[in-house]
């Protein structure tokens, strides 16, 4: 935790020195999504998170759009900012870059996230502001109450789509490393302690970094990802990724396919030195799209973790130090002397 | 050879060119050069948006209009006395804005058959009496600029490139503008290139000398400095003014400057050159778009910078829902709009006044945003930090309405003092031990809510889009406290303390007032002038403030049998006036692309005298 404290991603945010508690991240407005919603869990999951950061917590800002996720900020303890559909990560954006000091986390879902605001994401990702994207990904329209998203699978039957959705859906993790997102990572509304150890990883990058949550809309799209939930089967489909550690499940291996890209094979048909080793830090990101494009929507093997970790340069900082080179090449900025540069003359 | 010199009181030299020739450049430089001698000036560019149209034709045509003297003047001027031009494009563009008896410096090496013929002439005008009621001087720019750069190692191609640098000295020849600030400044340009700067130069000169020798030119002029106000100039296009402003607003507001922005003509220079003063603590981002530019601003206002967007018509179509979300959740923000010719792209590169409405209207709800438009190039300075002082006390999105004309023109500026500049910063809020912090608690005289910045403590709050409790700030659907909010949303800008509206009235008994606002300010004022010199009696006011309207306004335009209200657009502030005043504006409008003409507003106003 020490080290965590003094990790890259929040050694510019104040720390203090009180002990805090899940309760001190609970406002006091009540909770209004869907009895049953994933939300609930992760909502849980971060309140409980929040306090091991130890930082304070007037610099802690959650900013999100619209949707029934970007509800989210209203029920933390800490400074928050609903915006509108799909701009979060501008408007943390343009607070990140001009505020180092903060810890500013985005809380989107699929369709805010990844339909009407697109193209903030994806320069977000490229960018590399220090920003902590949660992606509540629950493959449906919650809020406009059951359309299909752009994460919903072809076919899916929706009030909108009565015959089936025919467009192909974004993968977002695949989306983020296409993006070059200096950390992108996948968990699960019901694995809470999965979920904050990507959190841990996520909050010590200095950066960008896309947290894509599986997350149960009971209303709409009930048991979207029940198979990686079921105690039967989770862990024979979920590959876990772990940087530098085998990437297998119970019963499954990833290894180079003949091709030259990868595939899963049975663990027990090959020998354990051929089974691929995670490496989430590699400055290629092209391992880790192959990771990204192994899902298949039967949920037969699903990737969990942290496909890509990579140091790069945040943009808050980069721009700081713009601000910081400039005034010390030409010393500070004064106005009489701007207002009488260039070419003057004097009348009387 | 002794030549005979005129005395003048003032001039209008238009440059027109290809696209490529560097009209804007030679305009530049004769401007520096007019305004170190000390005339007052006015400049207007016109170009087309393309970057580079088919050479010779039309469409490619670029000009730069210059008027100076030796007293005030308020506009470009109406129609040039010189036209310099550079192929028969320019000529054919331009002489319908001749009159009788100007002057046309025509370069006769382009007035080739060829080049005739792409612009529909069957013979060549210079040759044949077709241009007998002006005054024509047929020079081969082009050629004398190759002579006299023989002896540089220069293609012929590059010597021929310099053919402004010469058609710029003959006209400091002409006009006696001083030389030595257009050689600094080719030297300073072309520093890397010292050939071209040498070849640059000697064209110039060349041109000066030409002047000098030729006989094509038996008269030069003299145009005495003007008598300003006492104090330090420079010269300042409105884009530049604007930026300035926004740096001093900063200052002036203690706090550090964030500008989201999307390039967009006629907008980009201001981006351009604020991204230059970052030893200021001027933060410019350029974002993905024109929403995430103005979203970034707002979400830096969150954080305590004074956030601004620059754009134009289109993007201020687009930045719409986050100046909803500012009016909703009570930030500073400052939004340029430099408006340009619409509707959709229009005319990027033309001026208009045509997006008042929809500043005062272009979002969904009751939403209720000040405006403020500058009325001259340098005034963009004071505007912008008139923005900035409303946006900072009454927390509040502000617009601020430049336009193209505004933003390309140039006129010299009187220096502030910067001790003279208002002071216009605020406090965040703090916590204090013996109160609940509430948001959206307001203060009693402005209205305004508290600015609680992240990194405050005990201060952590939430806000949104989401209508919120009156105080409290909380998600509320409550139907009373919607209207009350609405109402009181409405009444903190319906409250903003503006100035009232000064009206330029000389004489007794007139009975006639002239209204404007933003740009055309200049041509309103010159053709009043033109009036009373011819004995009629009109009034001017000018609107600075278009949201709240000054409180004398309705009294004001009840106080006249007439009011005249010309504007660039289809009369969109008689619109408002006429609804909220029960008065019976007179509109003139013309959608040209362009400024008014004095000549045709004194006529319109005499129309109206006379009626």
């Amino acid at each position: 935790m020490t080290e965590l404290v003094n990790g890259k991603g929040l050694n510019l945010i104040p720390k203090t020195d009180v002990k805090q508690t899940l309760k001190d991240f609970k406002s006091d407005q009540e909770v209004r999504w869907c009895p049953g919603c994933g939300d609930y869990a992760i909502l849980a999951a971060v309140q409980s998170f929040l306090p091991e950061l130890g930082l304070k917590r007037e610099n802690i800002v959650f900013v999100s759009g619209i949707g029934c996720s970007s509800r989210f900020p209203y029920y933390l303890n800490t400074y928050g900012f609903h915006s509108i559909h799909g701009r979060a990560p501008a408007i943390a954006t343009g607070l990140a870059a001009s505020r180092p000091d903060l810890s500013v986390w985005v809380i989107t879902g699929d369709g805010d996230a990844l339909s009407i605001g697109g193209n903030h994401l994806i320069h977000a990702l490229r960018r590399n502001v220090n920003l902590n994207i949660l992606l509540f990904n629950n493959r449906i329209y919650g809020l406009t109450k059951g359309q299909y998203s752009p994460t919903s699978e072809v076919g899916k039957i929706t009030k909108s789509t009565p015959m089936g959705s025919l467009d192909k859906p974004f993968n977002p993790i695949s989306l983020a490393i296409g993006a070059e997102a200096s950390f992108v990572a996948r968990t699960i509304d019901s694995d809470r302690k999965h979920l904050q150890a990507v959190l841990r990883e996520a909050t010590a990058h200095r950066g960008t970094s896309l947290v894509e949550i599986y997350q149960n809309c009971n209303i709409f799209n009930d048991n979207a990802f029940e198979p990686l939930k079921d105690p039967e089967l989770r862990d024979d489909i979920t590959l876990r990724l772990e940087h530098d550690q085998p990437i297998v499940s119970t019963s499954k291996a990833v290894v180079r396919a003949a091709n030259g890209g990868i595939e899963v094979v049975a663990r027990d048909s090959v020998s354990e030195d051929q089974i691929l080793v995670h490496d989430a830090h590699h400055p290629d990101p092209s391992l880790a799209f192959a990771l990204s494009r192994l899902d298949e929507p039967a949920f037969e093997h699903v990737p969990i973790g942290i496909f890509r970790q990579v140091d790069r340069p945040a943009y808050d900082v980069l721009m700081a130090e713009q601000l910081e080179q400039a005034a010390s090449a030409k010393g500070p900025g004064d106005l009489s002397e701007l207002l009488l540069g260039g070419d003057t003359w004097r009348i009387g | 050879m002794t030549k005979q010199v005129q005395q003048l009181d003032r001039v209008i030299i238009r440059f027109a060119g290809d696209s490529g020739d560097g009209m804007q450049l030679t305009g530049d430089r004769f401007t520096a050069g007019t305004a170190e001698f000390g005339n007052d000036l006015s400049t207007l560019p016109n170009f087309p948006a393309e970057i580079r149209a088919p050479a010779g034709t039309l469409p490619g045509v670029s000009s730069f209009q210059l008027h100076f003297a030796d007293h005030d003047i308020l506009t470009p001027g109406d129609a040039p006395n010189v036209l310099v031009a550079m192929n028969p494009a320019a000529l054919k563009a331009n002489l319908g804005d001749l009159p009788r008896g100007a002057d046309i410096i025509a370069n006769t090496d382009e007035f080739t058959k060829r080049n005739l013929q792409k612009v529909g002439y069957t013979g060549n005008p210079l040759e044949d009496d077709s241009l007998a009621e002006w005054r024509v001087h047929a020079v081969p720019l082009t050629s004398l600029t190759v002579k006299a750069l023989e002896g540089f190692d220069l293609s012929k191609k590059d010597a021929e490139r310099s053919k402004n640098m010469f058609a710029l000295g003959l006209l400091s020849w002409l006009y006696h503008r001083p030389t030595e600030h257009t050689i600094t400044f080719l030297e300073q340009k072309f520093a890397k290139k010292p050939e071209i700067a040498k070849a640059n130069i000697a064209a110039f000169q060349a041109g000066w000398n030409f002047g000098e020798t030729t006989e094509s030119f038996s008269v030069s002029y003299e145009i005495k400095p003007a008598k300003l106000a006492p104090g330090v100039y420079r010269n300042i296009s409105g884009n530049q003014a604007l930026a300035y402003g926004l740096i001093a607003a900063s200052v002036q507001a203690k706090l550090p400057l964030f500008l989201g922005s999307y390039p967009i003509t006629p907008a980009s220079d201001i981006l351009h050159e604020l991204s230059k003063h970052k030893k200021f603590g001027v933060r410019t981002f350029q974002a993905e778009d024109e929403i995430a530019g103005v979203g970034a601003a707002l979400g830096a206002a969150f954080g305590g910078a004074l956030g601004v967007t620059t754009t134009s018509g289109p993007g201020v179509v687009l930045k719409g829902e986050t100046v909803g979300l500012a009016v909703m959740t009570e930030l500073p923000l400052i939004l340029v709009d430099v408006q340009r010719a619409g509707p959709s792209t229009g005319m990027p590169t033309k001026t208009e006044q045509t997006d008042l409405l929809m500043a005062m209207f272009g979002r969904n709800g009751e939403s209720p945003v000040p405006i403020v438009a500058p009325s001259s190039p340098s005034d963009c300075f004071d505007a912008a930090i008139e923005a900035a002082r409303i946006a900072v006390k009454y927390r509040t999105p502000v617009y601020l309405l430049s336009d193209g004309y505004l933003a390309n023109g140039s006129e010299p500026w009187r220096l502030p003092e910067v001790s003279d500049l208002p002071d216009i910063s605020t406090e965040f809020a703090v916590k204090t031990d013996d109160e609940e912090f509430l948001p959206y608690k307001r203060d009693t005289e402005t209205l305004a809510r508290a600015w609680a910045v992240p990194g405050t403590p005990g201060l952590e709050h939430r806000i949104g889009g989401i209508e919120k409790a009156e105080g409290s700030g909380n998600i509320s659907y409550d139907p009373n406290n919607h209207d009350l909010m609405v109402r009181l949303r409405q009444a903190k800008i319906d409250g903003i303390d503006v100035p009232d509206l000064e009206v330029d009235d000389v004489h007794d008994g007139t009975k006639v007032l002239v209204l404007g606002w933003g740009s055309t300010y200049g041509p309103i004022a010159a053709a009043v002038r033109r009036i009373r010199k011819a004995g009629g009696k009109v009034a001017q006011a000018h609107l600075r403030h278009l949201n709240p309207l000054p409180a004398n306004v309705g009294e004001v335009l009840k106080s006249y049998d007439k009011v005249l209200l010309p504007e660039i657009n289809l009369g969109q502030l008689a619109l408002l006036l006429r609804a909220k005043f029960l008065v019976d504006i007179i509109s003139y409008n013309r959608v040209r692309g362009l400024p008014f003409k004095a000549e045709e507003l004194a006529g319109v106003i005499q129309d109206v005298i006379e009626k």
